[in-house]
């Protein structure tokens, strides 16, 4: 269960990305991740966690987009190749047996979206 | 509604520091390797046989080691002489870099041929968390199941050597060598994988060859007592 690392890792990823944005851009309505299916982090378990770590932050009205990646492998033969799962990893084209994986370990913050509404000054 | 591109890697600040442990074992010419299974499969034992076997052969090897709660794993390994410290994660179930770093404090890194860390006793959290080693060793005993790397995917695809440990009860067990092999095989073609017994000694010598594999820095043949 270390999909509470991440999301708090998530939530301070943005926060600290948040300084640079050149204008009052309101507030955080969605942050949009990539999670490989090869990351070792279980989707559900990271939406749970999320809810807990976003809470009391800029973060805590913003939706969690989970873009579900898939393993790609780099087939010898037939090239970049996407697999159905992670337990099997034989070239769904050729049939054989490829170790070399490009793709399904991301754990990448993609990007926020805002509702440009900028807060009204107390 | 506008969006803002940020592209960054969410364990960006653990592979930050990994990266720079994996620099400081270059410089030190120490091989470091990440041991990583589930509960009860016999990690510390075999562990505590390789680093006698490396006393016997000469070669210098410590090991960090992980768990929830206890000390009584560093206790056991620190029986074969090596120097050994325990990282008590307070119930977290991985080891992350930051906490690496933290307890070689006081180690000359450049004394050591190899590095273990023994890694919380956990099949999914670990394998997202570079510690900076240079090995990933995945470990199954044959008392769990010929299945379980199909069964944890992620995790062994990330090891570069998957060792088979108590293969002494393999009979018992009724083993099915081949299924298990052909279940690594499915998830991590790549990987070495390593046959052993901590109670005959078996596949230790090979295990501990497989460690010191890229080790081009000789060392001093004195032995470091533990404290």
């Amino acid at each position: 269960m270390h999909e509470l690392s991440v999301a708090h890792a998530i939530v301070s990823t943005v926060v600290t990305a948040l300084p640079e944005s050149p204008e009052p851009r309101g507030r955080i309505t969605s942050v949009r991740v990539a999670v490989g299916a090869l990351s070792g982090v279980v989707p559900q378990a990271l939406e749970f966690a999320y809810d807990v770590a976003a809470e009391g932050t800029p973060l805590a009205d913003a939706a969690l987009r989970i873009e579900g990646m898939p393993v790609v492998i780099d087939c010898p033969a037939c090239g970049h190749q996407e697999l159905s799962g992670t337990t099997d990893f034989h070239c769904p084209s050729c049939g054989e047996l490829c170790g070399n994986v490009v793709g399904g370990k991301e754990l990448q913050v993609l990007d926020v979206t805002f509702d440009d509404i900028p807060a009204r000054a107390s | 509604m506008s969006t803002q591109d940020l592209r960054t890697n969410i364990l960006a600040k653990n592979d930050t520091l990994a990266e720079a442990l994996r620099g400081r074992y270059r410089e030190s010419g120490v091989q470091v390797s990440n041991w990583v299974s589930s509960p009860g499969t016999g990690k510390t034992e075999l562990l505590t046989e390789l680093l006698r076997e490396s006393r016997r052969q000469g070669t210098i090897g410590a090991a960090l080691v992980g768990d929830c709660a206890t000390d009584n794993d560093a206790r056991r390994l620190a029986e074969s002489g090596a120097p050994v410290r325990q990282i008590e994660t307070e119930s977290m179930c991985h080891l992350e870099a930051d906490m690496i770093a933290s307890h070689l404090d006081g180690w000359d890194l450049s004394e050591l041929d190899f590095l273990v860390i023994e890694n919380v006793g956990n099949l999914v959290c670990p394998s997202a968390y570079d510690l900076g080693e240079g090995t990933r060793v995945a470990l199954l005993s044959v008392t769990e199941g010929e299945d379980k790397p199909v069964k944890y995917p992620q995790l062994f695809h990330s090891a570069d050597t998957v060792v088979i440990t108590k293969i002494d009860l393999a009979e018992a067990v009724e083993w099915d060598r081949a299924s298990a092999l052909s279940a690594i095989g499915s998830v991590n073609p790549n990987a070495t994988v390593i046959e052993t017994s901590a109670r005959s000694g078996q596949g230790v010598r090979e295990l501990l060859t497989n460690l010191l594999a890229e080790s081009a820095v000789s060392k001093t043949p004195e032995y470091q007592e533990a404290p």
